[in-house]
């Protein structure tokens, strides 16, 4: 019954969501108030009813219905309930439904907050993500129903994956998805600007905000995968190059550049076709993302859907999405008028180039991840390209992108002497170099050039913004409390970034990697930490047993850790899972797993000492904290709270 | 010419310089790392380059496999039910590697003709192999019946 209400739901939700962007548009078109003033009500219906549908489908996991065959193929009885609730997004029917009912949380957040946009725009933004919405309930009603009856029943359920059965798996999607559906928002704003014709300062201003929260959310979960793959994946590493990764890391690189030239837009009137072409990318690469996942055109760690007929539809969704975007786009943005001179050494050229290496980066990404499908659907041969690529082209895209952080918020708008920037910066950057070398030199004793590069230029960021901090609230009214929160958001992102090179640069240098057998007793020393094997025992879990091993990990005779890295086998799938074990710490992590059985209680181990291993992730999460302040600032919030929109001029004075 | 234009053509110009900068590294740096794919059968008709790293795929040969007393280093062959060529690899074998199952190995092939791979991959979840390993096999069976890949049986 539950099921069967579930999809029933998901149906209304489908005529509502056609409601909410077929009327609305039209009425826009039309001027018609009354039809324009459906889309509220439409979208809040249609909120209620996936809401509906999801809790159905959470409550056939919670339950056990095993008659329900998505439930049967991800649940079982033994797993724990967290995991229960976890597995209704653990597969490709149960993914897309959580992307749509995101979806409609998206739109009702935009009812809500944007009560003074006129009448006609936000018909047109609620009617855009509308339509997605019909095309995401038409693809789950048509190939993918998460409800579908499985009869007879089966007993018991094939158990969710193991390698989803993770904290961090619990909260990786949910995060990915607020991300990639959030960036709808933008996609929707510009082109609702594109279809009224009113693409200004204050567009510019609305859209900020979304894309911020949006952005936000995709950092946070890139970095929850990220921190996944290297607790659960048993081999230490942090970042694959995996097609998958990639597809959430293409909208995050174009997502970047949406968020400075949204910036350059809103304070200057400049860039704006090239910011409305950028928010279509940003959505269209979510959606792409989204395809290569969950077609099965890949074959990775994570994509576990296999359709062919799923495929066509996202393809043929995709095409529709992206060729109509483009269209109106070359029909509309002639018109457009780009305001905003600027000279050639300006904060404007500066962002401009920020966005021109984003955008490169995100498409050579973007070859190296689709030339290899490309060439396999032609017959032309199997290829892949292997993660060396990827570093080859990113290190030189990205380091010249990280000194210029330390330019870009000092530099004046409209023009400034490049000189006087210059003599400003040139202390800092000696100093910087200088201090930076000998403690690298002191710590290490040995330090390749790429090695000390890339730990100048983290330093260098960090330096640079937090002195640009101090300069602001020594120089601005009201000192460090008067900081404006999109000022205080742009320099936490910042350091974050510093930190986040920092922690690549020095882990990936000073990783100490061992593979080894270790037979019970005996020791090894890595970095100054030694390793105690003291064998493998037995154990059962809820759903698998496990042979977990201990190792004491001393160092100068004191006792630092007892780790217990453990190789499970889950009962249902018969499949086993390496379970490192970890010590975690702010300047290193010691990281455990043990690989197979050799002879006489040996086993093959690995045992990693990986350094500032933290600093990856935190600097991520210092990226996307960033972007909660900036997301939260004066401006946004009176804008919404006044009816009258303020002049542009007015928030950039202060901001 | 107008300062307007000068702005323009510096911005078109240094736009114009980045992306080719980046597209001559992304493309030599893509062509230095793309890797291709054979199957065992054309391994063993000397398709394969020498000294240059490219992936194989195919099934473990059941009781194949064998361990020295490291506990790492570890030989087994790998077959598309045609041919089977042998593969060495030292270090910690993924979890689902298994005889009689689809893997895909990354190396090179030494002196001897024997694969020194540098990286295995075996299928992620119980329900399927690597897409490589399975085209290895079926192409091997579909050149069994003189049917080109590609072609419907």
């Amino acid at each position: 019954m539950i099921p069967e209400l579930g999809h029933f739901a998901l149906i209304i939700a489908l005529c509502l969501a056609l409601a909410q962007s077929v009327l609305p548009l039209i009425g826009a078109h039309r001027g018609n108030l009354a039809w324009m003033a459906l889309a509220r009500p439409a979208a809040h219906g249609q909120f209620v009813f996936m809401l509906i549908a999801f809790l159905c489908l959470m409550y056939s996991f919670l339950v056990n219905d095993f008659s329900v065959l998505y439930v049967a193929a991800n649940s079982n009885s033994a797993l724990p309930f967290y995991y229960r609730m976890a597995a209704v997004w653990g597969a490709h029917e149960g993914s897309l439904l959580l992307w749509a009912f995101i979806l409609s949380v998206w739109t009702v957040a935009v009812t809500v907050f944007s009560r003074t946009l006129p009448q006609a725009m936000i018909a047109r933004v609620i009617g855009v993500m509308g339509l997605i919405s019909v095309g995401f309930l038409l693809f789950m009603l048509m190939t993918s129903n998460p409800f579908e009856r499985l009869l007879p029943a089966a007993l018991e359920g094939r158990d969710l994956n193991p390698l989803l059965q993770d904290p961090g798996m619990v909260m990786h999607p949910p995060m990915l998805y607020m991300g990639y559906v959030g960036f709808s928002v933008a996609f929707a704003f510009a082109i609702a600007a594109l279809l009224g014709g009113h693409l200004d300062s204050t567009w510019a201003r609305w859209s900020r905000p979304w894309t911020i929260i949006s952005w936000t959310f995709l950092t946070t979960g890139i970095a929850l995968g990220s921190w996944w793959a290297y607790n659960e994946l048993g081999w230490g590493g942090w970042w694959f190059w995996d097609p998958v990764e990639n597809a959430s890391f293409m909208p995050w690189l174009v997502g970047t550049a949406l968020i400075h030239s949204l910036a350059v837009t809103e304070k200057r009137g400049a860039f704006k076709p090239w910011t409305v072409l950028l928010a279509i990318f940003a959505f269209s690469l979510s959606l792409l993302g989204t395809f290569l996942v969950r077609s099965g055109v890949l074959v990775s760690v994570h994509a576990f859907a296999t359709d062919p007929r799923r495929g066509v539809f996202i393809l043929a969704f995709l095409s529709a999405v992206i060729g109509s975007s483009l269209a109106l786009y070359a029909w509309r943005a002639p018109r457009v008028k780009s305001g905003g001179t600027f000279s050639g050494f300006s904060r404007e050229s500066l962002l401009l180039v920020n966005n021109v290496i984003l955008v490169t980066a995100a498409i050579s990404v973007l070859l190296g991840t689709l030339y290899p499908l490309i060439l396999d659907a032609l017959n032309l041969g199997k290829i892949s390209v292997g993660p060396p690529y990827f570093s080859a082209v990113f290190v030189p895209l990205m380091l010249p992108l990280a000194v210029l952080i330390g330019v870009g918020p000092i530099t004046r708008w409209k023009q400034d002497d490049a000189g006087s920037v210059l003599r400003r910066l040139i202390p800092m950057l000696i100093g910087v170099t200088i201090s930076g070398l000998a403690v690298l030199y002191v710590l290490t004793r040995h330090m390749s050039i790429m090695t000390s590069v890339s730990v100048v230029i983290g330093l260098w960021v960090i330096v640079t913004a937090l002195r640009t901090l101090f300069e602001r609230a020594r120089k601005g009214q009201g000192g460090w409390l008067g900081l404006p929160r999109a000022f205080i958001g742009m320099t936490l992102a910042h350091l974050g970034v510093g930190v986040f090179i920092l922690g690549v640069t020095l882990t990936g240098a000073y990783s100490i990697e061992k593979d080894l057998r270790m037979d019970r007793g005996s020791t090894v020393i890595i970095a100054g930490y030694t390793f105690t094997f003291e064998g493998v025992k037995q154990i059962p879990g809820p759903n698998y047993t496990a042979n977990q091993g201990t190792m004491h990990v001393t160092r100068n005779g004191k006792e630092i850790a007892v780790l217990h890295p453990q190789k499970r086998t889950y009962l249902v799938q018969t499949m086993p899972m390496t379970e490192s074990s970890i010590d975690i710490g702010f300047f290193r992590d010691l990281y455990v797993s043990l690989g197979e059985p050799v002879d006489n209680g040996a086993w093959s181990v690995r045992v990693y000492y990986k350094p500032f291993i933290r600093w990856i992730w935190s600097g991520a999460l210092i990226m996307a904290l960033g972007g909660v302040f900036a997301a939260s600032d004066r401006r946004y919030r009176i804008a919404v709270r006044n009816k009258a929109t303020l002049e542009p001029n007015a928030a950039a004075a202060r901001a | 010419m107008r300062p307007q234009r000068k702005k323009r053509l510096m911005l078109v110009l240094l736009i114009v310089i980045g992306i080719s900068a980046a597209a001559a590294l992304g493309l030599s740096a893509f062509k230095q790392n793309l890797l291709y794919f054979y199957t065992p059968s054309q391994v063993a008709e000397g398709e394969a380059p020498r000294g240059r790293a490219f992936r194989v795929g195919g099934l473990v040969e059941a009781g194949s496999v064998k361990r020295e007393s490291d506990g790492l280093t570890v030989h087994f062959t790998v077959t598309d039910t045609a041919k089977s060529i042998p593969v060495t690899y030292k270090g910690i074998l993924p979890d689902l590697f298994r005889e009689g199952q689809g893997i895909v190995a990354m190396g090179r092939l030494d002196d001897q003709g024997a694969f020194k791979a540098e990286e295995v991959l075996a299928k992620h979840d119980a329900n399927y192999m690597p897409p490589e390993a399975s085209y290895a096999v079926k192409k091997a069976a579909m050149e069994a019946m003189h049917i080109k890949p590609g072609q419907k049986p």
